[in-house]
């Protein structure tokens, strides 16, 4: 696998593709030897059966911009973001599956890049890469590279959070500062000249939420806040179980270089994307039990209770004023291609 | 010191807001109705919304949110024109993010970008002029937005494509000026006005002075304010303050940044490259005189409007909307017909619910005189 870039012709079924997928791809995601070369992975259901009594299943595409970032990249991000889709669920995550849609001319070297940091990021979270497919686009047909991944997972037993549980006086958690893989992405795009230290929060929540539901089995609903944020997380809450929720601004944990940025481009960290916080609705007898097991996880040790569910509809925010807003949800993309 | 979280503080809120409680209990003793204070700048209502200023103001006083966004009463007929400039295949049009929801009388910027117009958003002008560095076959035209805030950075824009030689740069110039629209609002006949919380980031430009003609020929008192939530509080004390010792002056609460005389390297910039307008249409209020600014005949060869040929059409504000009365203090936004219904930041149809600044935005983002829903019956206890 010597060529400098990709061409039409690693996704042309002949074969430069086979040298792709078997000198690129495989030998990353399958290093032990790959079990089958065939069009489709396949899973033991004995092993799954041993984990709990269902599967949860989902699929995310990734088209991030800048594909590397501080923090992570396209291709941890690839991976994490379906794992927490997964773990969020209660599921212990099992399987991946990884398409690419590649742009004429990308660098080969940008591509294993990508790869090796996908691989990485399976390994980190306990997961395998066990079929996938590559496709090439014509230059300008696509941006560098797209990633899909989808995932199987397997639900323990007894763990069924949902956003209908909800119920007032619930309590609401997450596992730490918020709006952070947002904040990074926008000051990576170099347009607003400004130099951070801010990372995107890019990490795999599988072991975080299997803390949780040790002490919990009975939490109401878990979500990864990604794409709109915790706002948007919050009011998919309050719409699915009709109730409302009332953060309360001084609890919400916001580090000092995301709310500077926000100060400075009119941004709300409520919204900003993130790729390694979860939020957690549990009753509130668990809550101290939650928020310590989260605070002893190494990814949940500014773990917060930001708010509870409450009577009525719709998300507020209550003020260090002792006013309140409502936390709408997001009309205009704050930015677009974060995820 | 951080400098922010000093001016959020809230126990020292409670210290302005007694006396403005005091003070609006002894200005409406011998007078029906609340006192009226209109903060001009979309900023602060920004700001009033968000940390829920209105809440803690006693019935006595009450705010009224201001034309002071410049995205919201940009009129349908600019709009337009800015599309028609896109139709040219020549044409890059450059502008800034918030612009582009804004509806004109058939399409957003945002529509006819997706239709295939060649529209890019830029965080700075100078963005506009680096573009028109890196396309020298295409003509880059910034769509020019703001008050006096933003219109030296532009000018400086300019001054720095003719240091440069870029010519296939251009302007479409839509700055306009805040005391002309305040003189335009006071000579309103329904004016329920008593008093107003001036521009920050307007007066760090243009200084204090330009207000003294509301104080000498209105007789409102102004207080220019900060943007935090103690400088709001505090300006409200200070125009509450002036009315009850029966005063009509320019006061500057903003001490830490604006100057009397502004900032005269901004204002020298201003005045080299643009010139006043006639009038200029503002959405929801109309013609005013001497409100807005075009390019100066010196750098016609920068001007968008002297390049291209545009259709400048007047386009009459939706008629069922009631921007005008809510900017001139006379309506609350809920007082509109449409508002929250026909009109809402997804669909605006007037001035006021185009950009978060807008009074109508902001009371239907934040919710503020809405009541709480109603709680939905209790459920059944779960077996």
């Amino acid at each position: 696998m010597t060529d400098p870039t990709v061409t039409l012709a690693h996704g042309n079924g002949g074969r430069a593709m086979q040298d792709l997928i078997t000198g690129v791809l495989v030998n990353q995601f399958q290093p032990q030897g790959p079990t089958v070369l065939e069009d489709q992975a396949r899973l033991p259901l004995a092993e799954l059966l041993t984990l709990g009594d269902r599967l949860a299943f989902t699929t995310d595409s990734f088209v991030v911009d800048p594909i590397f970032f501080p923090g992570s990249d396209i291709g941890a991000l690839a991976v994490n973001g379906t794992v927490n889709d997964l773990a969020v669920s209660g599921a212990i995550p099992c399987y991946l599956t990884c398409a690419l849609i590649l742009e004429e001319g990308l660098p080969m070297d940008t591509l294993r890049r990508v790869v090796e940091s996908m691989a990485r990021a399976a390994q980190q979270a306990g997961v395998t890469i066990v079929t996938g497919d590559t496709k090439v686009v014509p230059r300008g047909g696509a941006d560098k590279l797209f990633i899909n991944t989808a995932g199987i997972g397997v639900m323990r037993s007894g763990v069924t959070p949902a956003a209908t549980q909800l119920q007032p006086g619930d309590v609401v958690l997450v596992n730490g500062p918020i709006g952070n893989h947002g904040a990074a992405i926008l000051v990576a795009r170099g347009e607003l000249a400004l130099e951070t230290d801010l990372q995107s929060d890019c990490q795999p929540l599988h072991g975080l939420v299997e803390a949780i539901v040790a002490v919990c089995p009975e939490v109401r609903a878990m979500r990864d806040a990604t794409r709109g944020g915790l706002a948007t997380v919050l009011n998919e809450f309050a719409d699915s179980a009709q109730v409302g929720i009332r953060l309360l601004e001084e609890q919400l944990p916001v580090e000092a270089a995301v709310e500077g940025l926000c100060e400075l481009l009119g941004l709300d960290p409520l919204y900003l994307a993130n790729e390694g916080k979860v939020v957690v609705v549990v009753p509130p007898d668990r809550a101290a039990a939650v928020l310590a097991a989260m605070r002893s996880h190494p990814l949940g040790t500014h773990s917060q209770i930001i708010g509870e569910v409450t009577q009525g509809s719709g998300v507020y925010l209550k003020t260090g004023f002792g006013t309140e807003r409502i936390i709408d949800r997001l009309v205009d993309d704050q930015l677009p291609r974060i995820c | 010191m951080k400098y922010v979280q000093e001016f959020r503080d809230p126990q020292k809120a409670q210290g302005l807001l007694a006396a403005i409680r005091a003070l609006g209990d002894q200005l409406t003793a011998e007078r029906p109705g609340p006192i009226k204070v209109m903060e001009v700048c979309g900023g602060h209502t920004h700001a009033i919304f968000k940390y829920g200023l209105e809440a803690l103001l006693p019935p006595t006083v009450e705010l009224v949110h201001g034309p002071g966004c410049p995205v919201c009463i940009m009129p349908r007929g600019r709009l337009d024109d800015a599309i028609a400039l896109t139709q040219y295949p020549s044409v890059i049009l450059t502008t800034f993010g918030d612009v582009m929801r804004v509806p004109g009388s058939r399409q957003s910027l945002l529509q006819a970008k997706a239709a295939g117009a060649d529209i890019r958003l830029v965080y700075s002008p100078l963005d506009a002029l680096e573009i028109a560095a890196a396309h020298p076959d295409r003509q880059v035209v910034f769509f020019a937005i703001g008050f006096e805030t933003t219109a030296p950075s532009t000018a400086l824009t300019v001054l720095q494509a003719e240091r440069q030689g870029i010519e296939n740069f251009s302007l479409f110039c839509n700055h306009v000026l805040v005391v002309p629209a305040l003189e335009a609002l006071l000579s309103h006949p329904n004016l329920q006005l008593d008093g107003f919380i001036g521009p920050g980031h307007v007066s760090v430009v243009i200084g204090a002075r330009p207000y003294q003609v509301i104080a000498e020929r209105y007789h409102k008192p102004v207080t220019i304010s900060g943007f935090e939530p103690l400088d709001i509080l505090q300006s409200l004390g200070m125009v509450l303050r002036q009315l009850a010792e029966g005063r009509c002056q320019v006061e500057n609460q903003y001490t830490r940044l604006v100057q009397a005389t502004g900032n005269p390297v901004a204002l020298a910039a201003m005045a080299r490259v643009f010139v006043v307008r006639d009038q200029f249409e503002w959405r929801g209020l109309g013609d005013i005189p001497a409100s807005g600014l075009r390019m100066h005949p010196a750098y016609a060869r920068f001007d968008a409007e002297a390049k291209f040929t545009l259709p400048h059409g007047q386009v009459a504000d939706h008629r069922a909307c009631a921007c005008g009365e809510i900017l001139q203090g006379v309506k609350k936004p809920w007082d509109c017909k449409v508002f929250g219904t026909a009109c809402t930041p997804e669909h605006p149809l007037g001035a006021c619910m185009v950009s978060s600044e807008g009074a109508c935005a902001a009371y239907y983002k934040y919710g503020h005189g809405r009541p709480h829903p109603a709680p939905p019956p209790r459920r059944l206890a779960q077996v």
